[in-house]
């Protein structure tokens, strides 16, 4: 199971590195976001995976899985949804505003001798 | 008044001449004056403790685990330059209201004064090195300000620049040099290393510590071969140049230089490295300045040499010449403050500086002439007034004092100093008063109105004072110099008198003012001889070593920072894999237990199949942007899964709610971006970023996977939180406890940013609306074509029967949070869908029409809410954000419980409302056409896809 949660966790990176490389805002945004979910699933599956032992207590229960990386990560999620709209917005105002949604800045040309 | 109170007076009262300019120049100069004059009656309530012996000090804690503490004290010394900067400094402010032209923001040149004032009396009084290198630092940044303060002249801009960086380098090698110091003695206060004299000088770091040290001081008191920025720094208002180069700025280095005397002074090393560079500049800077033309620049590098003489008497290591140093500081302040002073005036008046071109003004300014001649005979060292004592007594230490093993080499060096001294002084008092008068000055020279002269006419009041009767100096001077050397020496047993018999030192002055009386007579041929002999230029050498570093740089900034943003993060990804790489490879972990790994379950296969299979298709097919987002969707829906499967209901819950809302959110922005990417970059390109995403991705599985089979290195503290969440939060949901009761704080601080996050994005879209992008907005077409019922009855009738459903759920979640999966997180996402599924259905204006409080309100309560709950914490003396529990019951119900952190989880989840809701709302009012018809009834159907039929539908009418 551990290699399936690790296999996942490296095709989200890639695709989401891969994502981030591209050359337009709106696939750099998908990028991060699939970079965020690895991020989330890393941080959280730091604290080890386990089955059917959520940190509830109950009575009668014997284990629980460690509930400090998900307090983490369940703030991180919220947080990047604020972080994703705030770049959103950004992409779109230089859209509306340039009609342009490239990433890079055009390369200036060299400056010639002072 | 409390120390605090002196360094803290300038800082506040920065802000009042801003803001006080608005109620005119006078109001602006009054506060101003007010500001110093009350911080320097604080400082005068201090004096007969300081008289009798005693060191006030006032102690903060700052940062007691780094030394950094806000230790104050005031000894005589601290006492002598807090009193010429606070006193030098008032006459300075007096004079500006007077100098400063109406094109001149007064509030704004006073403004940057105090700051500087601040730092400079921070610096006199700090009791721990490394605060005194905060203000240190500040001067050296509200210097740069003050020497810029005419923003519009290139010199001006240049002259800040070169003596930011010429004294910003030396504040960094001072730091080091304090560290070092700090290092050696274990303490950072000044007066613990004070006496540590013998502890210092046996340490094998004495001189690295030294050299960067005096570094530091050279840099700041522009000794060679760093003088050259202090004439460029003359571009600065002649008020700035009086104050920074008299009594304060300049004056820093030999200060720091005068504090660390009985720790530092006394080896050969010290000796040998500040006596010469002392003796060095003074003769170098006498000389420059016997040929400079400008009044100004004339008295700059006159500064230069006087501050050298004053270095070389501090680096003799005597008592004597302590004593010397601390009476030339004096001295050298009021002479050299009341000429800057009358220069201002002459330019002021006569509109140029220049020297060629004055000359006879005694008759025409008369006032300005006995000022300056008083002051520039007691430069030149004339007996009776306060210069020829210091110089004196420099003379007679040189006399007595031995450089590199050559007896008579102080000597004459000194002697010649003091010659060329002479020689310019005259020169500046010959050359503008004396001589023919012209008719042919730039502007009609008189003297000014009073409250321009009395400010360097004051000065000249201790110049002649101190002169006439030296005794009166004389028990504050001993008590100074007794602050100095510490414990290092005993005090000299020499007095301050004007006859000393006939002594070496009479005979060097004697041939100083004659020889410099002798080369003024010769001057006109050997100006020529000056102007023709080649000589370096400081400043193109200083300009080429700084285009020679930026040279450098440029080839390395513009390689890594073009502008491509897809380059820099190929950087990083590529970076963090390297350095991660090293770590996997070189590091050790210890021993590594293995973990038993968990059983593959057919369910868990196909859900990872989907998430693979979902990556995979958005990676290949992502120019179709629509199909990115349900792909989206899709990988979003199996990692809610997949922390369900592992035991984490609240993250599940919790990434599906969010997985809506991003979604919606990207929908409404697609809705104006375009729906394909084009294909632009080629197979080379792509081929690259897949290697470099493969190696993360690789990177990122081997990491995790390496941590996902063994077991925890040390103990993770997560048991910590599992045993007191119910003892200690009343909580049987451990994450929920560790968010609103453990980790309060951080909740606290998130729920701001997520706040924050929203009003950025809720002005940004008011800013786009209000341009340009507003008339596009309104005149964009629609591509393709729309449905014919906006809000279809279906979805509009299911969302608002489900609406009260969903507001249940959400306080349904909100309110088991505490001890079972949900909370404020998960409600709040909960009660937003809710919102959202209305605007979506029934359109924005139908919805907004309904919605009575503003977003931003609700964000504000939510953080207040949140803040007020953990302040209640202090009501009952526990610290911030301590929650407290009990079990109630109202007759009807069972026994439930409260608890405070419910409060907090409150604003929690009123903060995620108002985040999630202001950004969507902000998105979808971009589509909105505010002033276009929309119909109130949601339901209608769309009338604009009708008006193709209309005049057909209207003929027909008609023809009825």
């Amino acid at each position: 199971m551990e290699l399936l949660i690790a296999s996942a966790v490296g095709v989200l990176t890639a695709a989401g590195i891969y994502m981030v490389l591209r050359l337009r805002t709106f696939p750099v945004i998908i990028g991060t976001s699939l970079l965020s979910y690895a991020v989330n699933v890393f941080l959280f599956a730091s604290g080890r995976l386990a089955m059917d032992a959520p940190p509830v207590l109950r009575d009668g229960a014997e284990r629980y899985t460690d509930p400090l990386p998900q307090a983490l990560v369940l703030t991180a999620i919220v947080i990047s949804f604020g972080m994703t709209a705030v770049v959103v917005i950004i992409a779109l105002g230089s859209w509306l505003s340039a009609d342009d949604d490239l990433v890079d800045r055009p390369a200036e040309p060299r400056e010639t001798a002072q | 008044m409390s120390l605090f109170l002196i360094v803290l007076l300038p800082f506040l009262g920065a802000l009042l001449p801003g803001l006080m300019i608005r109620a005119g120049r006078q109001a602006c100069y009054t506060a101003t004056l007010l500001v110093t004059a009350t911080a320097a009656i604080g400082l005068l309530t201090h004096l007969p403790a300081v008289l009798r012996g005693e060191t006030p000090t006032a102690r903060l804690a700052w940062l007691p685990g780094l030394g950094l503490d806000v230790n104050l004290f005031l000894d005589p010394l601290g006492f002598m330059f807090a009193g010429l900067i606070l006193g030098i400094g008032l006459l300075i402010i007096a004079y500006a209201r007077h100098y400063l032209s109406r094109d001149d923001n007064m509030g704004e040149f006073f403004s940057y004064l105090l700051l500087f004032q601040g730092a400079m009396v921070g610096i006199v009084l700090s009791d721990n090195i490394l605060l005194l290198l905060i203000f240190w630092e500040l001067t050296s940044l509200s210097s740069f300000l003050l020497i810029g303060f005419w923003k519009h002249l290139p010199e001006g801009r240049q002259g800040a620049r070169m003596a930011l960086a010429v004294t910003g380098m030396g504040g960094l090698a001072l730091i080091g040099g304090m560290l070092m110091l700090g290092g050696i003695v274990g303490s950072y206060d000044l007066s613990v290393i004070l006496e540590q004299r013998d502890v210092v000088q046996a340490s094998p770091l004495y001189v690295p510590a030294l050299l960067l040290i005096l570094l530091g001081c050279f840099t700041k008191s522009a000794q060679f071969p760093f003088h050259f920025w202090l004439p460029h720094a003359m571009a600065a208002p002649t008020p700035v140049s009086a104050y920074l180069h008299s009594a304060t700025m300049v004056k820093a280095g030999l200060f720091l230089m005068a504090r660390l005397w009985p720790v530092l002074a006394g080896t050969p090393e010290w000796t040998w490295l500040v006596a010469s560079a002392g003796l060095v500049t003074m003769v170098l800077g006498a000389f420059i300045a016997i040929f400079k033309h400008d009044l100004k620049a004339l008295l700059a590098f006159s500064t230069v040499s006087h501050l050298g003489l004053i270095t070389f008497l501090l680096g003799t290591g005597t008592a004597f010449g302590a004593m010397a140093a601390v009476f030339h500081i004096l001295n050298h302040a009021s002479f050299k403050a009341a000429l800057f002073m009358s220069a201002g005036i002459v330019d002021h008046e006569a509109h140029t500086r220049d020297m060629r071109r004055l000359g006879g003004l005694r008759r025409l300014m008369p006032i300005t002439f006995a000022i300056a001649t008083l002051a520039g005979l007691s430069m030149a060292g004339i007996p009776l007034l306060n210069g020829f004592l210091s110089k004196e007594m420099m003379l007679e230490e040189a006399a007595h004092t031995t450089l590199f093993g050559m007896p008579m080499l102080v000597t004459v060096v000194a002697t010649l100093g003091a010659l060329f001294s002479a020689a310019y002084s005259f020169r500046l008092i010959a050359h503008t008063f004396f001589g023919a008068e012209r008719d042919d000055y730039p502007a009609h020279p008189h003297d000014p109105k009073p409250g321009m002269w009395l400010p360097p006419a004051l000065l000249i009041i201790p110049v002649v004072v101190i002169g006439l009767f030296p005794a009166l100096a004389e028990p504050f001077v001993k008590l100074v110099t007794g602050a100095v050397i510490g414990t290092a020496a005993e005090l000299p047993d020499a007095h301050l008198k004007i006859w000393h018999g006939l002594t070496p030192a009479l005979l060097m002055s004697a041939i100083a003012v004659v020889g410099g009386a002798l080369l003024l007579s010769v001057f006109a041929p050997l100006s020529r001889i000056w102007e023709a002999a080649p000589r370096p230029e400081a400043k193109d050498i200083f300009d080429r070593l700084i285009a020679a570093c930026v040279g450098l740089a440029r080839p390395i900034t513009r390689g890594l920072h073009d502008g491509a943003f897809t380059r820099y993060a190929a950087i990083m990804v590529l970076t963090v894999v390297a350095v991660g790489a090293h770590a996997w490879f070189s590091g050790t972990t210890g021993a590594e237990i293995r973990r038993p790994l968990l059983p593959v379950t057919p369910v868990a296969i196909a859900a990872w199949a989907m998430l693979i299979a979902a990556t995979g298709f958005l990676v290949a097919a992502h120019r179709n942007r629509l199909a990115v987002l349900m792909l989206m969707g899709i990988i979003g829906l199996m990692v809610s899964v997949g922390f369900n499967h592992f035991s984490a209901p609240d993250l599940a819950l919790t990434q599906i709610s969010v997985e809506v809302v991003t979604i919606i959110l990207l929908l409404l922005a697609l809705n104006f971006l375009p729906n394909t990417t084009p294909n632009e970059s080629g197979a080379a390109r792509r081929t690259r970023d897949a290697i470099i995403a493969g190696a993360g991705g690789v990177a990122a599985a081997g990491l995790i996977w390496s941590i996902l089979s063994t077991e925890f290195p040390i103990a993770p503290i997560s048991d910590y939180h599992l045993a007191n969440s119910y003892k200690g939060g009343g909580g049987d949901n451990v994450v929920n406890v560790i968010l609103v009761d453990f980790r309060g704080f951080d909740t606290f601080g998130e729920i701001i940013v997520l706040g924050i996050a929203a009003l950025v994005i809720y002005a940004l879209t008011e800013t786009l609306l209000s341009g340009k992008v507003r008339r596009k907005l309104l005149n964009r077409g629609h591509e393709e074509a729309r449905a014919g019922d906006a809000h279809p009855l279906m979805m509009v009738v299911l969302t608002r029967v489900m609406m009260p459903v969903i507001l249940m759920v959400g306080v349904y979640i909100f309110l088991r949070g505490h001890n079972s999966p949900g909370g404020g997180f998960v409600a709040g996402l909960v009660v937003a869908i809710a919102v959202v599924t209305q605007y979506m259905a029934s359109g924005f204006a139908w919805a907004a029409r309904r919605q009575r409080y503003p977003y931003h309100g609700i964000i504000g309560a939510g953080v207040l809410v949140a803040g007020l709950t953990g302040i209640g914490a202090w009501l009952v003396g526990q610290p911030f954000l301590t929650s407290a529990f009990g079990y109630f019951r109202i007759p009807p119900m069972e026994e439930f419980e409260l608890a405070t952190a419910m409060g907090f989880d409150l604003g929690v989840f009123l903060a995620v409302v108002g985040a999630v809701m202001l950004s969507l709302e902000s998105f979808s009012r971009l589509g909105y056409r505010a002033g276009t018809e929309t119909s109130d009834h949601a339901m209608d159907i769309d009338p604009s896809r009708d008006e193709e039929l209309a005049p057909a539908a209207g003929g027909q009418e008609k023809g009825i």
